[in-house]
This record gives structure tokens, C-alpha cells and sequence, in this order.
């Protein structure tokens, strides 16, 4: 296996966005991934949104553990470094990285192995950090890289593709971001682009940590009959409880729905997220809410999609530290060293 | 009040010093106290002081104090702190070595003990040399199968004077400390007016506090001028014997290094004895990083676990911050996995190691150079990592910040090996300096300019021939110099590929930056008079090496010396095993870890190194070095220099 290149040719009819940039210039090495993975389209969504963003492509970080999911920050912004790092760990080296430059987009993406298992400790702490990024999920449900054992995200009685059924109980992601005080959280489906573009550009417009659980099958290893995680499940088992658009600073805003539906929130950059509630009764400000509804929807074994609870006005780690606005990888001796004078009088002190 | 007492039942009980066989009893057969019982000779400066205490009940402050008043005499002293893993109710130990000379190492027996903890009694009488002093609590009759021939008992009621002066039990326990203080100050000469300084300079602000602590010393101090001979034998006296030097302990040090080296980013997770060092980070960033509209020009994170905090290293790391860990040896394996990844990724990363007794239920709070092969090689595959090695507080402020030098030139992870010794303790130290000219070494690094000018940017392509490639930082160039940084399936354009060509040359490059390495750690130190025979060390057992040399010389055996300050060694290290007949090593571990490093970086036989070894979880003292090193002289029947010359 070796890195294959896309060779740059556009097509002549492809949209060019404010920098000029299409979404060819937002993509990445070619996928190795089996053919219809849905991470594929996660990545594909990535591009999407970047490219309608006009967000500089190599203004980036992009981050992951290991696993098929930890494999995609190759596959999308080509132009931006990434680093694929330990397994269950990419949440520390987001978190170094932010700290590091706060400037640049952080996007991690992860598995429900890498972050229900052997990360769930790190996955827990970068939440109550606040480190202001995109924090992806590709949740599909099983080990591929290891050729299909459960992951910890399964649910109770789904089954293998040999027929066993999963005896443990699952661990939800989105309920524990909830829970410890992420301020962006959604769930998503990877054949759901109407849905998953959206949410990833709010997500990179949103202050804080921003997590998507995106349900993305596995062709290869859980896409069968018995399987939570299918294609065909999530056809048939899913419901969007809110909707959500994203309106790029200066794009008009038109009203096409019911009047009280809708709620338009602002976003640091001067854009907008249009809220659509499908059901009335779902305030999405509501941290507790969000939680009993998630998990009431698991009980009746629904798989509730949408932008699930958003605090706008969120902060993030810069703002916990009190860094300053310049990164704090380009302060150089003068910020940095105290100098000879200061350090006589620390030694003057130790006399 | 204090008069209700007859005198002569608190007289030092002058011990007779026949027929006792003292040895069995000491812990340093051969060694007794400067004074002997029955001589008149006052030594000054010159002696091993002990407290005994429990720990939680405040005793630290005022034998910090103890210590600092010697210090501002300009007397040197080196403390120890033998503390338990535990908050509150355990044995606890401070040890004072006062030393004219400026031995700073640990020297075995205690010349004067003050025992303050009934639960170890008995063991501390039995720490003391012959003729040399128990200063004790003697509220209670001290029971009779207790009692030495050969020390002197020096009995101060300290229960007793404090009750009617301290009716809170709480504060009284707390006075009681500043009570032997007092006395003490009385016992053996310390200027009165440097401790009561030092009072009223601890407690400003707290006005109220002051005056009772005055109370509490002079209370101490009056009963023993006015019921026991004062001063004893063993004195301290002024000296210049200090000069510029300043007191402090290795992990401020370290921090400030780090500091001034310009670490911006420091994750951590508490464990002892390294908790100090990223608390002292802190507390010095407050003090000295915060800009003029209240920035703070820093990141501090206390991570989850070892794992996130060196996850979070190496992160900012690769994006470009200089970072940092402090741990110890169970921190360390937990971060090893991590270390092998940046081994290969090439990220710097500066991990301060401060070692401790291993394993994590083993001694935590005992100092040992235990670590030394888990940090060189830590990881799996074949991985190597430079190492430093301080010796002093000076050395830690230094190798604190050219340790992110060094490693952000050699793009890799370097382990600095401090230990609890070293970190925990306060230790006499040259002052720290620093040259405003200097600027950071930030390594090979491309901005967008430099980009530009490339034809085809390779992270990995060794360009210069060192073995270190050119990194980019995320977010420099639009176009140019992005990469994927995983481990080694990559080419050196650090594209995707697991062909066995590319990952051999790979692992033959890292071996190309190991030798540029040995060229860029700091240099041994050495004094090489052409002797036949010398000594290696390293870290904090250069600590009693003056002593341990002064005392072979008197012996007949004189030794070079070389202290090893880095990995991996410089050729000179190889020059000055070669030269010798024989090299003793002393370290602080069983195994022999620097040995097995020598012979493994270097090739060396193994048995042109004689190993000095203590692994006991104290700092290695000189008589160790000096027995050991005899004994290897008479098991061989080897001729010394006084044989010789007569």
C-alpha cells in the first residue's frame, strides 16, 4: 500500500469560493478505505464544509488516534499537517496543539474504539477542558483495522456478522459529552450529508469544544442484519430532533419556516446557526433536557440525530489560562525570558 | 515558673566512655562525635544534625528554619528530608549536614539527634555516635532500658513549658516545634537574632503570629540557658564558608530553567517527588511571565495521567511551543509508548524525570537512580533517548532550559534524570546566571520564506547530513511543507509506505542524529591527574565525592574523577575508562544501570568498571564510596600510595 496523490485537475464547472479555492483544494490523498465506508463520507463532509466555509486549508491541525477513523485526516485538507498519533491519546495531542496555537482549526478525528475504550479517559478530560475544536466520532460500532470485534459504543444485542449478539452494555458518547460540559454536541449520520455539513461548519464556527458522534457504518464488518449501526438501521431507526443550518456572515438570511420553530444563533465570526426544532418541546440551550432525551430515545432503541445542545456564548480553554492572543508557539526571548536583572533577584530571594 | 524545676535533674548526664561496646549500638562503627565525652575540645561547624517528628505536625517549618539560620551564619549546610508517603501520623525525619569544609553529602551517624517522635525512639538513641547528643522531650521519665553510657542526654521539658503557655492543643503542638528551635539556639550557638529575624520576615503581614513565636523560642531558649550548660561542644560559629551561593532545592531550580528557557506549555500529573518541580513552575510563571495587561504567557495543564500529560508535550510539541513534563519512575512507564512515538516522529519533548525508589507501591518518597534504563530505552522497537544528569540546583536551573534547546535541535524527546535528593531537598547552590544575549536554539525549522526557496520540501530527507531533517509548524505555508507525521511508514518525504528500504534507511538516519547528539550534550566533567585509578559518577552521588576522595586520600587512594553529565557519552568518557587501570562507578541502583549503559553506548569490557552501588532509598553517603572502594584495594591486595612512598 503507498500514498496515492489525487492529481490536480478541476473540473471546469466546480464552485470556487472566496479564496478562489475549490473543493478540490480541500481534499486529500486518495482513500484507502473499503469502497462505501462511511468515514469516507465524514471526511467528504469535511471538505464540503471547509471548502463552503473559505476557510484557509492549511490553516489546520488536524489530529487522530489510531484505527480506520484515525486513518481519514490524511484523506481531507491535504494542505494541512496532521498527525496521527496513539492510539486512545489524540485528545492530548489536540489539547498540546491548541495550547500550542490557538490560531489554527483543531479537528480530531477518532473511533468509537479509540475513544469509548482505550481513550475514554482522555476523551473525558479534553471535554471538561473546553479545547476550543471539532471533535469527530466516526462511530460505526466495531474494530475494523482487527477485523470486526465489538467496540464499547455497540449496543446490547446487536449482532456480529456471525450472528453473536453483543452481551455488554453500551457506552454513549454523546451522553458523556452532555454530561461533562461539552458546549457543542450533535450526532449525526455519515449518509446524512444534508444533516452532517451543517453541523460540521457550525462546529468549526463554534467557540469551545464542539463534539459530533457520527453513526458511520462499516461495510466490511457491521452492516448486516442484527447490527445498531447499519446503513438500513439508520434508515430506519433514526430521528432528527433538530435541524440545523449554517449561514455564513453577510449571506441573507431568509425565513422559510413557521415563525417560533426557528431560533437564529450568532456565532463568534459573525455567522449564523439556524436551529429548526422538530419537536417542539426540545429547548436545545438545555443541557439537562438534552441528556434525558438522548436517553430516553436509546431505551425505545431510536437513534436520535441533530444538533443537540449548543452554548453559544461558551469559552475555552485560552480563556480558563488567560493566554494571550498571540500563539503561544510565536512569543519569542523578549515575552519569554524573564532576563539577568529578574533572576539576580530570584536569587536574592534565596538567601 | 520555669525555677519550680531543680537543676541538676535536667544537668546533661555526662556519659562515662569505658567499657561499652559502643559499635554495636551506632550506626557508624568507628565514628563518634567530633567532641568526646570527657574531652573539653569545642568543635564548630562541623557536625550531623537529626529531628525527629511526626509527620503533619508542623515540625517543617522550624527546622526549615534551623537550616536557614546556619545558611544566613554562612555556614554550609545540606538538608535531607526522610518523609514518609503519608499525611499525617508517620515517623518523619530532618537531617542538617553543617560543614565547614562544604561536605554536602550525607555522612553516616547522627552527631546531634532532637527527638520529638515517641513511636521512634528507640531507633533514633540508636542513630547517635558515641559521645554524641540526645536532646529530648523529658516531660515523661524516659524509660531506663534506654539509656546509652556513651551519648549524652540533654533533657528540655518541652510538654511542660508548653502547657500553661499554649492552652490550645492545636497551637501548643505547633509551639512545641518553635520551643526546641529555641532551645537549640542556646544548645549550639545560633545567633538569637538571626531566628527571631527570620520569624518576624516569615510572618509579615501576620503581625499576631510574631509575637507568640518569639514567646515560644525564647521559652526554649531560656530553659536551656538557665538549666543546661550552654552551648554544648558542638557549636556553629560565622563563617564565609557560604560566599555568593544560595539555598534551594533542585526543582525550582529545574522550573525556573525552564522558565527562562522559554517552556510555554507544561502538562503534568502530581507524584512524588516531581509535583514540586511543576508547582514551582507555576508559582515562578506568576511571578515572572505575566505580561502588562495580565496575560499569562504560559500553559499549564495538570493532565489526567502521565499519559495526557506527555500526549499534550508532544502535541504542542509539533505544533511548535516549547513543552515540557516533570514525573517519576511510574510516570515514566506510563508515558513510554508516547516517548517512542516522538522517538520516531521526531518531536522534541523534555520529560524531567525526578527519581524515586521504584516501584509505585515501593519507596516513594526514598531517593534512588533507578530510572536509567527505562529512560534510555524507553518504548518498544529500537528507541534511545538522550539523558542529562544534574548535580546541582545550578546544573537543574541549566540543563532546564538547554534541555529545550537540545531537544528542539535534535527533534526528540530528552529525559533530564534529577531525584529526590536533588529535587526535594534544599541544597547550597552556586547562584543562578543567566546571559541576555543568548537566544534559543529552535532547530531546524522552515518558516514560509525559507519554504518558498525549496523546490521539494522532504521532513525527513537528511539534507545536512546530522541525521536531523527540516520541520514545518502546522498552519506555515499555503501550499508548501504540510505533512502527515506519523511513526516510520513513511518515506522521508514522510509519505505512506511500508517498503523495508525506506524504513531501514529511516532507522539508520536516527542512528546518523544519535552520533550528532553525542557531539551536542554537555560535556563530562573531569580532573585527570594521571592517576592510575579513577571514579565515575553522576547525578546527585557527586554529592559526598569530595568527602568520599578526601577520606581515600588519607587512605593512600587517590582517584581521578569524572561526572558524567549526559547520554549519550561524550568520547572523552570512553578516553578516561581506556586510560585507567581501573574505573569505580558509583551509583545509587542494584544493577549497575550506568555500567550497563557504558558498555552498551561505548562497547567497553565490562570489567574495566568496578561498580560502587547503595540502593537503600537514603542519598549515598561517603563512607559507602570510601569502603567500598577500600575494599575492592584489600580483596586485591593492592599496593596504595602510602605503601608505596614508605
Amino acid at each position: 500500500m503507498t500514498f496515492v496523490a489525487k492529481p490536480k485537475i478541476h473540473h471546469p464547472l466546480l464552485t470556487v469560493n472566496e479564496l478562489g479555492l475549490t473543493r478540490r483544494d480541500y481534499e486529500g490523498s486518495v482513500s484507502t478505505l473499503c469502497a462505501g465506508c462511511g468515514h469516507d463520507s465524514v471526511s467528504a463532509a469535511i471538505v464540503q464544509a471547509c471548502a463552503s466555509l473559505s476557510l484557509p486549508p492549511h490553516k489546520f491541525a488536524k489530529v487522530s488516534g489510531i484505527g480506520c477513523s484515525s486513518k481519514t485526516p490524511s484523506y481531507f485538507l491535504g494542505n494541512s499537517h496532521g498527525f496521527n498519533a496513539v492510539h486512545g491519546r489524540m485528545p492530548s495531542v489536540a489539547t498540546g496543539a491548541n495550547l500550542a496555537n490557538r490560531e489554527l482549526y483543531c479537528v480530531g478525528v477518532s473511533g468509537d474504539g479509540d475513544s469509548a475504550s482505550i481513550g475514554i479517559g482522555q476523551f473525558a478530560h479534553i471535554v471538561r477542558r473546553r479545547i476550543n475544536m471539532l471533535y469527530i466520532v466516526d462511530n460505526n460500532g466495531t474494530y475494523g483495522l482487527t477485523k470486526g470485534q465489538f467496540s464499547a459504543t455497540n449496543d446490547l444485542g446487536s449482532t456480529s456478522k456471525k450472528g453473536v449478539p453483543n452481551l455488554y452494555e453500551p457506552i454513549d458518547l454523546v451522553s458523556m459529552a452532555l454530561q461533562i460540559g461539552a458546549s457543542f454536541v450533535a450526532r449525526s449520520f455519515s449518509g446524512d450529508k444534508r444533516q452532517l455539513v451543517p453541523l460540521i461548519q457550525a462546529a468549526l464556527m463554534h467557540k469551545g469544544f464542539a463534539f459530533i458522534d457520527v453513526i458511520s457504518p462499516c461495510v466490511a464488518f457491521n452492516n448486516h442484519n442484527g447490527s445498531t449501526k447499519s446503513y438500513d438501521y439508520m434508515r430506519g431507526y433514526s430521528g432528527n430532533l433538530i435541524d440545523a443550518d449554517f449561514i455564513a456572515a453577510g449571506e441573507e438570511i431568509t425565513a422559510d419556516y413557521e415563525p417560533g420553530q426557528l431560533e437564529d444563533v450568532a456565532m463568534p465570526d459573525g455567522s449564523t446557526l439556524r436551529l429548526r426544532k422538530l419537536d417542539e418541546d426540545y429547548d436545545p440551550h438545555d443541557r439537562v433536557l438534552a441528556l434525558s432525551h438522548v436517553q430516553r430515545a436509546a431505551e425505545n432503541r431510536e437513534v436520535v440525530t441533530g444538533l443537540l445542545y449548543v452554548d453559544p456564548d461558551a469559552s475555552d480553554c485560552h480563556d480558563i489560562l488567560g493566554t494571550p492572543p498571540t500563539p503561544l508557539n510565536a512569543l519569542d526571548e523578549s515575552v519569554l525570558c524573564p532576563g539577568a536583572a529578574a533572576l539576580e533577584r530570584v536569587n536574592a530571594a534565596l538567601r | 515558673m520555669l525555677r519550680e524545676w531543680p537543676r541538676a535533674r535536667y544537668l546533661i548526664r555526662q556519659a562515662a566512655m569505658t567499657a561499652t561496646p559502643h559499635s554495636l549500638r551506632s550506626n557508624s562503627p568507628g565514628r563518634s562525635a567530633p567532641n568526646r565525652a570527657g574531652g573539653s575540645q569545642v568543635t564548630y561547624n562541623d557536625f550531623v544534625i537529626r529531628f525527629a517528628n511526626v509527620n503533619g505536625s508542623g515540625s517543617a517549618s522550624a527546622n526549615g528554619m534551623f537550616a536557614k539560620a546556619l545558611f544566613r551564619m554562612g555556614i554550609p549546610v545540606a538538608t535531607r528530608n526522610i518523609f514518609p508517603s503519608n499525611i499525617e501520623g508517620l515517623p518523619t525525619w530532618f537531617e542538617v549536614r553543617v560543614s565547614e569544609h562544604g561536605y554536602m553529602g550525607r555522612r553516616e551517624g547522627v552527631d546531634i539527634m532532637v527527638a520529638m517522635n515517641a513511636e521512634t525512639f528507640a531507633e533514633d538513641i540508636e542513630s547517635i555516635v558515641p559521645g554524641g547528643y540526645l536532646v529530648y522531650d523529658n516531660s515523661k521519665e524516659m524509660p531506663r532500658h534506654l539509656r546509652r553510657s556513651d551519648i549524652h542526654f540533654v533533657g528540655i521539658p518541652i510538654s511542660q513549658l508548653a502547657l500553661p503557655e499554649f492552652p490550645n492543643p492545636k497551637h501548643r503542638a505547633l509551639f512545641k516545634n518553635i520551643i526546641y528551635l529555641g532551645a537549640m539556639s542556646a544548645l549550639i550557638s545560633i545567633d538569637f537574632d538571626v531566628i527571631t529575624g527570620m520569624v518576624s520576615a516569615q510572618y509579615k503581614g501576620k503581625d499576631d503570629l510574631i509575637a507568640p513565636n518569639i514567646h515560644a523560642l525564647e521559652i526554649g531558649r531560656n530553659y536551656a540557658l538557665n538549666y543546661v550548660d550552654c552551648p554544648l561542644p558542638i557549636q556553629v560559629r560565622y563563617s564565609d564558608a557560604v560566599g555568593e551561593r544560595i539555598m534551594v532545592d533542585g526543582n525550582a531550580a529545574a522550573a525556573l530553567g525552564a522558565i527562562y528557557g522559554g517552556a510555554t506549555v507544561c502538562a503534568w500529573y502530581p507524584i512524588t517527588p516531581s509535583t514540586s518541580l511543576a508547582e514551582a513552575f507555576e508559582k515562578y510563571c506568576n511571578q515572572l511571565r505575566v505580561g502588562a495587561s495580565g496575560e499569562r504567557n504560559f500553559a499549564i495543564i495538570q493532565a489526567e495521567d502521565e499519559l495526557a500529560a506527555m500526549g499534550i508535550v508532544i502535541g504542542a510539541g509539533w505544533n511548535g511551543a516549547r513543552a515540557f513534563t516533570a514525573t517519576s519512575g511510574p510516570g515514566v512507564s506510563l508515558m513510554t509508548e508516547f516517548l517512542g512515538l516522538a522517538y520516531f516522529a521526531e518531536i522534541p519533548a523534555v520529560l524531567w524525570d525526578i527519581q524515586r525508589a521504584g516501584p509505585s507501591t515501593g519507596m516513594p518518597t526514598r531517593t534512588q537512580q533507578g530510572d536509567l534504563l527505562a529512560a534510555a530505552y524507553a518504548s518498544h522497537g529500537d528507541t534511545r533517548h538522550p539523558l542529562l544528569f544534574p548535580s546541582t540546583p545550578k546544573e537543574c536551573f541549566e540543563f532546564g532550559a538547554d534541555a529545550l534547546d537540545i531537544a528542539d535541535r535534535l527533534q526528540t524527546p530528552l529525559i533530564v534524570l534529577s531525584d529526590l535528593e536533588l529535587g526535594m531537598n534544599d541544597n547550597l547552590s552556586e547562584p543562578f546566571a543567566w546571559d541576555d544575549d543568548r537566544r534559543y536554539d529552535r532547530g531546524k525549522v522552515l518558516d514560509a520564506e525559507q519554504l518558498d526557496d525549496i523546490e521539494t520540501f522532504g521532513r525527513y530527507v537528511d539534507a545536512d547530513g546530522d541525521g536531523i531533517g527540516y520541520r514545518t509548524l502546522p498552519g506555515t505555508h499555503p501550499e508548501k511543507g504540510a505533512f502527515f507525521t506519523r511513526g516510520t511508514s513513511r518515506d522521508e518525504y514522510a509519505s505512506y509506505t511500508e517498503h523495508p528500504e525506506a524504513y531501514t534507511a529511516n532507522m539508520d538516519r536516527l542512528l546518523v542524529k544519535w552520533e550528532t547528539a553525542r557531539s551536542l550534550m554537555p560535556k563530562p566533567d573531569i580532573h585527570d591527574r594521571g592517576r592510575r585509578a579513577g571514579i565515575l559518577y553522576y547525578g546527585t552521588t557527586a554529592l559526598p565525592i569530595p568527602e568520599a576522595l578526601d577520606r581515600l586520600r588519607e587512605d593512600g587512594v587517590e582517584l581521578d574523577t569524572l561526572r558524567i553529565r549526559a547520554f549519550p557519552f561524550a568520547d572523552d568518557v570512553r578516553a578516561f575508562i581506556d586510560r585507567h587501570d581501573i574505573v569505580f562507578l558509583a551509583e545509587q541502583n542494584r544493577d549497575a544501570q550506568m555500567k550497563t549503559l557504558l558498555v552498551n553506548d561505548l562497547g567497553i569490557h565490562p570489567a574495566q568498571i568496578e561498580s560502587v552501588l547503595y540502593y537503600g532509598g537514603f542519598s549515598i553517603s561517603a563512607d559507602t564510596i570510601h569502603e567500598q572502594v577500600l575494599a575492592y584495594y584489600e580483596a586485591r591486595k593492592l599496593p596504595r600510595l602510602r605503601e608505596v612512598g614508605s
